[in-house]
């Protein structure tokens, strides 16, 4: 399937990136070939092939049920480009 | 009991499928170490993990697997050796990831299934398809300020199980009865407190009508921020007549999420979600599947409480209850527990009575639950045991309870303080009936020229002059035989 | 005090034992070559006092006769580690001026370990890139020239190109980087030094800013292999804040240096052997295999047959992890925040003015391959090759214990000369990449020059944490190549 600018448009923003219509029309191709050559892999049978996530061979660990962390609001709040009160502040969301 | 719509064109079902979220009782969070208790101030029970600063990576929980692995068992249902933590993506300024973790593909708990309890005596079966685990996001508060939301990451990252039942829900009623059940056997469990009104159950509806007859599914919609049993029924009775409304004037259900308002008393569309889901779900490359150890299950399998269907069953051969009594005695895992320390060794039969009819009204009454009680689960015992070996009378022993609800001393104590206890020697009895039938010497003769009902009349005589104190079945006893000598 | 500044950590911990120079000279000689090589771009955030501070530090605890492993050494700390204090970008314009309130796992223990860091080194935008020219902070230039006189900028290789610059430059003396499809190995090669990834789950990514997860892993540039083994050793380990780092024993990898490679089956893919590939390389290669069967290595040809289908896969599991990886910069919470009309409008201009070209447009490519309707042509076919060129390398071990290859199909190439097409551009991790898919380990260890003067490197890969084997062969190639070749300005310097 070919990338157009529509589809990028849409993917843009699902990613939440306001592009123009120039940034478009310059992504437009590039992400179009970038994925064109990545078909490639439509070569290969891989019917019988299970997906690896991850090659890490160790099962996952697990920790205790310990409070060790948090209570440290000005560390969390110390980078926040708009705060008060002890919230993040945000433009209003309108349900 | 499935609850018929009529229409202006016919019959219609309601056909429901819930989605529960409840908040697994764990001291910290799924995948940090940061505390989950309710009501903190804001952002101080956030770790950098939860807050998703940059190079920050999950951990996850032990107890929390536990616990859902418990609440699997709980509702019977399949526990998945093997389960897969998937990242569910979307923009949301809660969600400070830009994505919530949770299991998507290979849930943690599959097929399982629950009988709820409806109003007319019958049990029906509910199936449930899955539970998983997932995040919780933080809270937006949207009424502080004007033209600003303010963000609160404190929930963020609690651990949830998502409890989804297949559609097999008939209406109001047996919505009530399955969130009722679910959260009784969560509460049971101990995985959940169950709080709606704090947020740790809440609960998703998704609605769809078809004509009565037809088999086919129709379009659904999910109602969210229903957060409470009653509220449950209201937007299922709202939507489904809103629904039926639509499709009877020709028009289509656009499957989407609409939000309960409790003020209007109505479902809307929530806009905000209407724009195309996409949630690209992909396993979180930061965590491994997790794998569990049948030893585990086993363990957990082997500490399992008994549950409230398995105690009901039991209440009922064991002590020889009806299922009503037995159903309203196992709503509540303490009170279960009260009867059964109160029932020890005596007639559980008549303990049940003392609890639900005496018992637990003046606990409603005052707005007490039973582990606040001033009369505990050995005193109502003791107390039936009084009645029991004729001690005293039941009506003594109501006298005797109320006292014992006021001042918390034990019924011996109260018997034996007040001189209550009951008069069985027959020479005392026969005394004061002598005394009764001399005083009343008329009556007698009415009575024996055949005005049998005067009977009742002398019974009372002789207790109340006896201050109730004489057992009532030699009274009757001795009395007839001396009425009719 | 130029001579500080040209010896390796050995040597160097070898003279503050002795208190031939103290951990604050040496410092001190390195804050002069960093603040001399400014032009290199090498560092986004200079952190002279710390070091000092640090160093000062050091000295107690040598004089104490208490040193540590990494006493009083000067190092470059990628800009992708958050350390506590100290500005972090990942060379974003997105992470604006944020300044972590923790210490990243791996530079935590390197400091526990008594190293003095220097500053934060520039890399590509959250290390995607070959060349470190897509950094919001500006190119990194390499210390190397090309002899024939042109004096055009070359680039220092990506994504650790500030850290491979840093490290070539003498202005420390080991630099961490990260490891995603080539990171480490490519900027290595292209500036003459050593760097190794080691095995994935070696080292904790906790507090690393994350680019790709299931493929991101520290590792360390130095100039020579036996400092590279002498720093891995401290920044090694199980780190129970990370689900996939490993709880393995970390061996003492310098102590596997033995010289002796006799025996060793040493494995040549022939599906390295690309189409186009430069003679030169095709010789030092060559050349490499010549110097291990001197040493009595066994040469054995293998085959890797998935080979050419690591690129696209890694370009479909890399940009989709990375689009989720990313979502997080969102201007709530930290970082860049540009005004909109409403919270989308917030968003999509925050992001968009945050990140640069090569990240949006691999946020748009991950975006696309786990979208619906997508996700099982695009990333569960990436996932299924993805176990197939892992069992490639699986089979090979059966066959040989390690593999040798060139690391880059080039030497370094001037600024601007890939820009056109990012296809291109992929293709310079065309060696590195299968490694990275599979997790083994990964060292690139000079092994010559070509023609126009420039670094040429060789790759030897391992089997699943047996660093020790790969540690083993590179510094066997590291001696056989002899290789002394420092950049111009250093031999001026000098």
């Amino acid at each position: 399937m070919s990338i157009d600018k529509e589809i990028v448009r849409k993917v843009a923003g699902l990613a939440r990136l306001s592009l123009s219509e120039s940034d478009l029309e310059r992504f437009t191709p590039q992400v179009a070939g970038i994925v064109k050559w990545v078909e490639m892999l439509g070569e290969v049978n891989t019917e019988n092939v299970a997906p690896l996530a991850n090659v890490v061979n160790v099962d996952l660990k697990l920790r205790p049920d310990i409070i060790s962390d948090g209570g440290y609001q000005d560390k969390i709040l110390a980078n926040a480009p708009e705060s008060m009160e002890g919230f993040f502040v945000v433009p209003k969301v309108v349900e | 009991m499935a609850e018929i719509v009529k229409g202006e064109t016919g019959d219609w079902e309601i056909v429901i499928g819930m989605e529960v979220h409840a908040q697994i009782t764990s001291q910290s969070k799924l995948f940090s170490g940061a505390a989950t208790a309710f009501g903190a101030e804001p952002n101080s029970q956030v770790s950098f993990v939860d807050a998703a600063m940059p190079g920050m990576l999950p951990v996850l929980n032990q107890y929390c697997v536990e616990q859902a692995i418990r609440t699997g068992l709980g509702l019977n249902a399949q526990i998945n050796m093997t389960s897969v933590f998937e990242r569910k993506n979307y923009f949301y300024p809660d969600l400070p990831q830009g994505y919530q973790i949770s299991q998507f593909q290979h849930p943690i708990v599959g097929e399982g299934e629950i009988e709820i309890d409806l109003s007319d005596g019958t049990v029906k079966p509910i199936r449930i398809e899955r539970l998983h685990m997932e995040q919780d996001a933080g809270k937006s508060l949207h009424d502080q300020h004007p033209t600003k939301s303010f963000v609160d990451l404190n929930r963020s990252g609690t651990a949830l199980m998502e409890i989804v039942s297949r559609p097999d829900i008939r209406g109001a009623e047996e919505a009530a009865a399955y969130l009722s059940k679910l959260r009784m056997i969560l509460r049971y469990l101990g995985t959940c407190d169950g709080n709606m009104d704090e947020g740790s159950m809440r609960a998703d509806v998704n609605l769809s009508m078809r004509r009565v007859g037809e088999e086919k599914l129709g379009t659904r919609c999910e109602i969210k921020n229903v957060n409470s049993i009653k509220a449950v029924q209201m937007a299922i009775a709202y939507e489904s007549r809103r629904q039926v409304e639509v499709l009877e004037n020709g028009g289509t259900i656009k499957q989407e999420t609409r939000l309960w308002d409790p003020a209007k008393g109505e479902t809307r569309s929530m806009r905000s979600k209407e724009e195309a889901h996409d949630y690209r779900y992909f396993p979180d490359p930061d965590l491994l599947p997790l794998v569990l150890q049948p030893q585990l299950v086993e363990k957990i399998e082997a500490s399992l409480p008994e549950l409230p269907d398995q105690k009901k069953h039991r209440f009922m051969s064991e002590f020889g209850l009806g299922a009503y009594d037995a159903s309203v005695l196992i709503a509540e895992r303490s009170r279960a527990d009260f009867f059964e320390q109160a029932a020890k060794g005596r007639n559980a039969k008549l303990v049940a009575n003392w609890l639900l009819n005496e018992l637990l009204a003046l606990l409603n009454k005052e707005g007490k639950s039973i582990a606040e009680s001033p009369i505990s689960a050995a005193h109502l015992g003791q107390l039936v045991g009084l009645i029991s070996d004729n001690t005293i009378s039941g009506k003594i022993a109501k006298d005797v309870f109320a006292d014992m609800f006021a001042s918390g001393k034990d019924a011996s104590q109260i018997v034996e303080e007040k001189g209550l206890k009951q008069v069985t020697d027959t020479g005392a009895i026969e005394k004061t009936i002598d005394e009764v039938l001399a005083e009343n010497a008329d009556k007698v003769g009415e009575f024996r020229s055949g005005k049998d009902k005067l009977f009742g009349f002398f019974v009372g005589q002789v207790m109340k002059k006896s201050g109730g104190k004489l057992n009532p079945s030699a009274v009757n006893d001795i009395l007839m035989a001396k009425l009719k000598s | 005090m130029t001579e500080l500044t040209n010896q390796t950590i050995a040597q160097a911990l070898e003279g503050l034992k002795k208190k031939q120079f103290s951990a604050k000279e040496l410092t001190e000689a390195h804050i002069k070559v960093m603040e001399e090589t400014r032009h290199l771009n090498a560092y986004i955030t200079e952190t002279p006092e710390q070091a000092l501070e640090a160093a000062q530090e050091s000295d107690k605890k040598i004089t104490a006769g208490d040193m540590r492993p990494l006493e009083g050494i000067p190092i470059g700390m990628k800009d992708l580690f958050c350390t506590k204090g100290v500005r972090t970008t990942a060379a974003s314009k997105i992470l604006g001026n944020f300044v972590p309130q923790y210490e990243s796992t791996v530079s935590g223990k390197m400091l526990a370990d008594g190293a003095v860091i220097l500053g934060k080194t520039n890399l590509d935008e959250f290390a995607m890139g070959s060349s470190n020219t897509t950094s919001a902070f500006g190119n990194v230039i390499s210390p190397w020239k090309r002899s024939d006189g042109s004096n055009a900028d070359l680039v220092p290789g990506g994504s650790s190109g500030g850290s491979s610059a840093a490290v070539s430059a003498r202005s420390c003396m080991a630099a961490t980087g990260t490891d995603t499809g080539g990171s480490i190995r490519q900027p290595a090669a292209f500036c003459g030094i050593a760097g190794i990834k080691p095995t994935y789950g070696r080292c904790s990514r906790w507090g690393v800013i994350a680019f790709a997860s299931s493929l991101d892993q520290p590792g360390i540039f130095a100039r020579d292999v036996k400092d590279c083994a002498i720093v891995l050793k401290s920044m090694s380990g199980h780190d129970p804040k990370d689900s996939t780092s490993a709880n393995k024993p970390v061996p003492e990898f310098a102590a596997a240096l033995t010289g002796n490679v006799k025996g060793l089956k040493v494995g040549i893919p022939k599906e390295y052997n690309v189409e186009g590939m430069p003679a030169e390389i095709t010789a030092i290669w060559q050349k490499g295999m010549d110097w291990l069967k001197t040493g009595g290595a066994e040469i054995v040809d293998i085959s890797l047959p998935h080979t050419k289908y690591a690129l696209p896969t890694y370009y479909i599991i890399a940009p989709a992890e990375c689009s989720s990886n990313l979502a997080r910069y969102d201007g709530v919470r930290y970082g860049l925040r540009v005004d909109g009309e409403n919270l989308n409008d917030m968003y999509g201009k925050s992001r968009a003015a945050g990140f640069g070209n090569e990240v949006t447009r691999r946020i748009l490519i991950g975006t696309y391959v786990l979208s619906s309707g997508y996700y099982d042509a695009y990333y569960i076919k990436a996932q299924k090759l993805r176990r197939l060129i892992y069992e490639d390398f699986i089979n090979a071990y059966q066959k040989c214990d390690v593999i040798l290859t060139p690391t880059a199909p080039s030497a370094a190439f001037a600024i601007g000369e890939n820009d056109d097409d990012p296809l291109k551009m992929y293709l310079n991790d065309v060696f590195t990449v299968p490694a990275s898919l599979a997790g083994i380990p990964g060292m690139s260890v000079p092994a010559g020059l070509d023609a126009q003067g420039l670094p040429l490197g060789l790759q030897i890969l391992g089997r699943h944490w047996d660093e020790e084997t790969v540690f083993r062969v590179s510094d066997f190639i590291e001696t056989a190549a002899a290789f002394d070749a420092v950049p111009q300005m250093v031999k001026k310097a000098a």
